[in-house]
């Protein structure tokens, strides 16, 4: 039985109970019309009244559930899971349920409010069942004081509470009204995996209807009467700054309303305050179009306030920092000196990869609305929070005067995490005094990036003379942070093992990126792990399994941060499903594994040769997830992460001259398109009951090990260098 | 500043606009149609695809004055209720993830399966490879184009 302890003040989370009387109150619904409102649910129809169970959920008079989806949502259709969590434990049919994306308010929730890290669903588990578990308890409570019976003759099951001994029952839209306001005690019981009703099956996006009909829906949608629309300039290089600019004339422009500097330079750092550029142009206007085109007219002058960097610097400091740089992370187990002058056989190989953009589909933009003591804004973020805390910092108005509210995000992969383009936004409004909203253009978003940074590693292992695995050394360098976690795998296998993570500079602005250095690090490791197995004479999924095996048996060190026996639990899957060793000579199948973000990953990728040209075919996917919340939502996220680390490994990279991003727009910046992707992904999931983590992230690093060993079964050729089609003299398409 | 007249998903509709001004800003700005989005400006990505006389076109480079009384089709007018077959399809497979490309994407599909109505795999890449999706639901499209092929 699994007891939780409900953590839930009946302040804090009874915040909104005052029942809301009379009509339909949807809450958070700015984008959409009273009459696209109106969800056809099967069986239940829509309430005259609603009332407030708890922060998450309101249950209408006719039995109908909205639910508030606490975290942004950016694709990784956390919108449908968590809910369906909250249902599982209320108890509820999930045609009952309406989703309603929650603003930020995280004293309602308990919960952070963030996507990122992919950990959304680990750390919502236990806030989202308790919040599920304890509207049901208030409405077993006020159905037993209706009936005077004891709580304990009462089952809820549904949407429906009965009477044990099967005489009485009642809806919960029948007993809501009285459920409000009930305290809850301090533990709840909660459901058996082997009870779940609506976790483990696959439910449809639930915001599927309203994005195959183009309903408004995203950051750029958003209108409200008498705003502006802002576009920005910044400077054309990184270690530049803005000087001036041919005012008058644009202000004079049709359709432009004003135009003038801001600075959103931030009192004091923070971590996701990440930007190069404080102080850029904004042009104000009536429309998109009108400001875009005053864009093309601006004549502007630049300060030079650093160096003016280019790809060929960026590449001899990482040469040089790998041996010099400071430190950053590091661990030794033995003596991995002498193991290595004792080796029969010793292999080094080096990695590199380059800087990529996020490029979601959507460039930035937010709405905000700044008055003298107060702000709302409204637009895509990862992070509303600190989009509050960083726009209470920067405009010196109190946080509980700041209203953050999220639309859908066009994609994110970790470009909304950081706060400027809130920030800009509030300080063009604050300066103007309307409400604006703020747009980049492709050009805007590309240029001015937190990129993923540039990375190069060099791995060493050292075989016995019986080909085992005595010595293993990895040191990498970024701009400006390592890509090496030195407790990961092969940590915890290897006698004599070296890490360490090296630091270099830059000032060009980095971030996370979709599985921040596991993007790099995934790929380089599994692809030097397979020609040590090479080496070795030995399979490398037999080679990986019997690491595994010594650090289930005989670890070495300390600690690893790793789970051995789901790491190679995936393995074996996967070489299952993918008949490993299996099958004809003129398919060449490629093996990965790799733990990041909570989630165990193993993929076998298939390349042909199509006339010497590498043709993607079937991708074998093991995952170890815990509990799977949406099966096919979950297939969905695994699938796109490992065409996504394919296409970036493949065709990605951004290059600099004289501090500038040489690419700007789609025209010189290669994607993974229809053509280029595999033509199946198969996903098995290991099954077990293990506290559900995260899939926004986790099979994209493996991806890329993957393809690296599947083309060099196809081609002979061993791909150390990303993007794989500008290094390599192979064709792609 | 021009007036044109503009039939769009049927109906007969004024703007007062620049004539320069791309069909995309059009749609989404003068006639709050959204669902056609903006992605590069520069016809790379397809995320504003829309029908122009029943073929696909990118209405980011296209100006309002080159398309005055010529049948438009957005995302908004293929159908009354959602529930044209490749909507259908696309909700069967639930392909969206992050959904923000997907009404440029159901757009190129219905202008394929128009003309074609039971693509194979090279079929559907040829016609839908200016389409990016940044999340990479490329194998749902597919499936979703098959089925709506089917239904």
């Amino acid at each position: 039985m699994t007891v939780i302890k409900t953590k839930v003040g009946r302040r804090s989370f009874l915040k909104t109970s005052a029942a809301v009387g009379g009509g339909l109150m949807i809450g958070f619904n700015w984008l959409v019309s009273c009459k696209t409102l109106s969800p056809k649910k099967k069986g239940v129809s829509i309430p005259e009244e609603w009332f407030d169970i708890n922060g998450y959920i309101k249950i209408g008079d006719t039995g109908m559930v909205t639910i508030y989806s606490p975290n942004p949502e950016i694709g990784q259709n956390v919108m449908t899971s968590m809910p369906m969590i909250v249902a599982e434990e209320l108890d509820v049919p999930w045609e009952n349920v309406i989703v309603e994306q929650g603003a930020l308010d995280e004293d309602s929730f308990r919960n952070p409010q963030m996507a990122g890290g992919s950990n959304s669903i680990k750390r919502g588990w236990d806030p989202l069942r308790m919040a599920g578990a304890a509207g049901k308890w208030m409405l077993l409570e006020a159905t037993a004081k209706e009936w005077g019976i004891s709580v304990n003759n009462l089952s809820a099951s549904n949407g429906m509470i009965t009477k044990k001994t099967g005489d009485r029952k009642i809806g919960y839209g029948q007993i809501a009204s009285k459920a409000v306001g009930i305290d809850v005690p301090k533990q709840l019981t909660l459901k058996k995996k082997k009870d779940y009703k609506l976790i483990g099956t696959s439910q449809k996006n639930v915001e599927g209807s309203k994005i195959v009909t183009g309903k408004p829906l995203f950051g750029l949608d958003f209108k409200r009467e008498g705003m502006l629309i802002a576009a920005i300039e910044h400077p054309p290089a990184f270690g530049m700054k803005v000087k001036s600019f041919n005012k008058k004339e644009i202000k004079g422009m049709d359709g432009v309303v004003d135009a003038f500097i801001i600075d959103s330079t931030l009192p004091k750092k923070r971590w996701n305050g990440t930007n190069a550029f404080p102080q850029i142009i904004a042009i104000l206007g009536k429309t998109t179009w009108h400001v875009m085109n005053a864009k093309k007219m601006l004549r502007a002058t630049w300060d030079n306030v650093g160096e003016l960097e280019t790809s060929e610097m960026h590449e001899q400091r990482l040469i040089k920092d790998i041996e010099t740089g400071k430190v950053d992370r590091m661990r030794k187990d033995g003596d991995p000196d002498s193991a290595f002058a004792n080796a029969e056989k010793v292999i080094e190989r080096t990695y590199t990869a380059p800087f990529i953009p996020h490029n979601p589909m959507e460039p930035m933009n937010f709405f905000a609305n700044v008055k003298d003591n107060s702000a709302e804004l409204i637009g895509p973020t990862q992070t509303p929070k600190a989009m509050q805390e960083a726009v209470s910092s920067m405009l010196n108005i109190p946080q509980k005067n700041i209203s953050i509210k999220m639309t859908r995000m066009g994609g994110g992969f970790g470009r909304r995490l950081y706060t400027h383009f809130g920030l800009e936004a509030a300080a063009i409004s604050k300066k103007i005094g309307v409400p604006v909203k703020m747009v980049y253009t492709r050009e805007d978003d590309m240029t001015q990036g937190t990129y993923r940074p540039a990375y190069r590693s060099v791995y060493k292992a050292g075989l016995d003379k019986n080909n085992n695995l005595i010595a293993f050394s990895v040191k990498g360098v970024g701009l400006p942070d390592g890509p090496v976690i030195p407790d990961r795998f092969p940590a915890g296998a290897v006698d004599n093992y070296i890490a360490e993570s090296k630091e270099s500079y830059t000032n060009i602005s980095t971030g996370a990126w979709t599985a921040p250095s596991s993007n790099f690090t995934a790929g380089a490791e599994q692809s030097f792990l397979d020609e040590v197995a090479e080496l070795a004479q030995k399979d490398p999924i037999d080679f990986r399994l019997e690491l595994f095996n010594k650090a289930i048996k005989n670890p070495v060190g300390k600690k690893y941060d790793y789970d051995a026996n789901r790491y190679a639990g995936v393995l074996k899957l996967v070489k299952e499903k993918s008949g490993w060793g299996r099958g004809s000579s003129r398919v060449n199948k490629g093996v990965a594994a790799y733990f990041c973000h909570n989630t165990y990953v193993a993929v076998v990728m298939e390349v042909r040769l199509n006339n010497n040209q590498p043709k993607l075919q079937k991708v074998w996917c093991g995952v170890d997830c815990g509990i799977v919340i949406n099966k096919e939502g979950a297939t969905n996220m695994i699938e796109g992460r490992i065409i996504d680390g394919i296409g970036h490994a493949i065709y990605s990279e951004l290059k600099f001259e004289n501090g500038s991003s040489i690419h700007k727009n789609f025209d010189t910046y290669n994607f993974i398109r229809h053509n280029e992707s595999p033509s199946e992904i198969e996903v098995f999931f290991v099954e077990n009951e293990i506290a559900p983590t995260g899939l926004g992230e986790p099979s994209l690093p493996p991806a890329i090990g993957a393809l690296a060993n599947a083309l060099y079964k196809a081609t002979g050729i061993r791909f150390y260098h990303q993007p794989f089609s500008k290094n390599y003299e192979i064709s792609f398409s | 500043m021009s007036k044109f007249t503009l039939n769009i998903n049927g109906e007969k509709k004024q703007v007062d606009v620049d004539p320069n001004t791309p069909l995309l800003w059009v749609l989404r700005e003068e006639l709050d149609l959204v669902g056609t989005k903006y992605g590069c400006g520069m016809s790379q990505c397809g995320a504003c695809t829309v029908h122009l006389n029943g073929a696909a076109v990118r209405s980011c480079v296209f100006p309002v004055s080159a398309v005055v009384n010529q049948p438009i089709t957005t995302i908004e007018g293929l159908s009354e209720d959602g529930d044209h077959p490749v909507q259908k399809a696309w909700l069967e497979e639930d392909v969206a993830q992050c959904g923000y490309c997907q009404s440029g994407q159901i757009m190129s599909a219905v202008a394929l399966l128009n003309n074609n109505s039971n693509p194979t795999d090279e079929d559907i890449d040829l016609a839908m490879s200016g389409n990016i999706c940044r999340c990479a639901t490329y194998i749902r499209i597919k499936k979703a184009i098959k089925k709506a092929s089917k239904l």
